[in-house]
């Protein structure tokens, strides 16, 4: 069997190694409000302040603007855990977010032609 | 710690991507949805295209799974959710080891729609009480589709009941399974006490086409609304 390599601490029959908010230190509540449609991306600043490896993984997946829940998905990690250790990452600059885009008017009908298109291409 | 070093792979990798010249560029201002592609602004200062998000829900079984697979551009991922909303304010360890037992999926997929638009799919959460999930899940969604089985229709109730409250519009697909039994639509949309507007068509969640044929016809039945909710204005 190949060993694992930088992937996060997973094993399908075992289950997860490590346990979830070891990985957060403990914390249950990320820093920064954040949905699973946030988007992320680095800012190509270091960053300045002590982090574990598992915030550099994360920094790693979000070259190009990533969903939190995207981001979670590939570490493997809860959202949860995901949030608190991006917004460790928002705090040091190491990465800038947007919140998702709230549908909610009702009249945004330029919005909803411009998926339809997208989606036509598809096919 | 041993992990306090300055994660040098992190910056390296930050670095080979492009720099951002402008360290302190002014935050842009969110495009207004009618005029931002009138500006003649290149793509350097908005890098964040516009995130959707429509909803996969349906029972258990009913082929949301394999519904997000197959219209998604990215291999399937399973986002989870940690159960400790009860116990987070209480500092009391105990109780949040206990907690965090338990987890529920959500399967996640991404279709981008051009360059400003990406749109992402979120398989939601079957069990019913796991719906205060969908609380988050549903904000700010663009709509839903309710994946029904015909041999067990009955599990899709609770889903059409769910997104008919909360005024999100969503159709019904249903999901040819082999070997059960052909309903016609229309049977269906009696069965499940749909209102008359509510698209009921028959698909494959097997099949990208058909999958992504489903989408259109939920964000053509979003613009009917639209355009009824501004005709009524």
């Amino acid at each position: 069997m190949p060993a694992p390599k930088d992937g996060p601490l997973l094993d399908g029959a075992a289950g997860r190694l490590v346990r979830p908010y070891t990985v957060s230190g403990g914390r249950t509540r990320p820093a920064v409000a954040l949905d699973l449609l946030t988007l992320v991306i680095s800012t190509g600043s270091a960053p300045d302040g002590p982090l574990g490896p598992e915030h550099g993984q994360v920094l790693g997946l979000c070259p190009a603007p990533t969903p939190v829940a995207e981001i979670a998905g590939r570490m493997g990690l809860p959202a949860t855990v995901t949030k608190i250790l991006l917004a460790d990452l928002v705090q040091c600059g190491a990465i800038r977010v947007r919140p998702p885009s709230r549908f909610r008017d009702p009249t945004d009908q330029l919005l909803l032609e411009a998926v339809l298109d997208g989606l036509r291409r598809q096919l | 710690m041993a992990y306090d070093d300055s994660s040098e792979p992190v910056s390296a990798s930050a670095v080979d991507t492009a720099p951002a010249p402008a360290p302190r560029a002014p935050a842009p201002r969110p495009p207004e949805p009618g005029t931002a592609g009138e500006r003649p602004a290149p793509t350097e200062p908005e890098v964040f295209p516009q995130a959707l998000k429509v909803l996969v829900a349906g029972g258990f079984g009913a082929g949301k799974t394999t519904f997000v697979g197959a219209v998604s551009e990215i291999a399937p991922l399973s986002t989870e959710e940690l159960l400790t909303q009860v116990g987070a304010g209480l500092d009391d360890l105990t109780g949040v080891e206990a907690k965090t037992s338990t987890t529920v999926a959500m399967d996640f997929g991404r279709i981008t729609l051009d360059p400003r638009h990406v749109l992402y799919l979120f398989g939601t959460p079957g069990q019913e009480r796991f719906w205060f999930l969908w609380d988050e899940l549903c904000e700010g969604a663009l709509g839903a589709v309710v994946l029904a089985d015909t041999r067990r229709l009955e599990q899709s109730f609770s889903a059409v009941d769910f997104f008919e409250q909360r005024g999100i519009g969503f159709v019904v697909a249903v999901n040819e399974f082999d070997g059960s039994y052909r309903y016609d639509p229309e049977e269906v949309r009696a069965a499940l006490g749909l209102d008359g507007r509510v698209p009921v068509i028959l698909c494959d969640a097997r099949i990208a086409s058909s999958g992504i044929r489903t989408l259109v016809t939920l964000v053509q039945h979003l613009l009917t609304t639209v355009t009824s909710v501004g005709a009524a204005l």
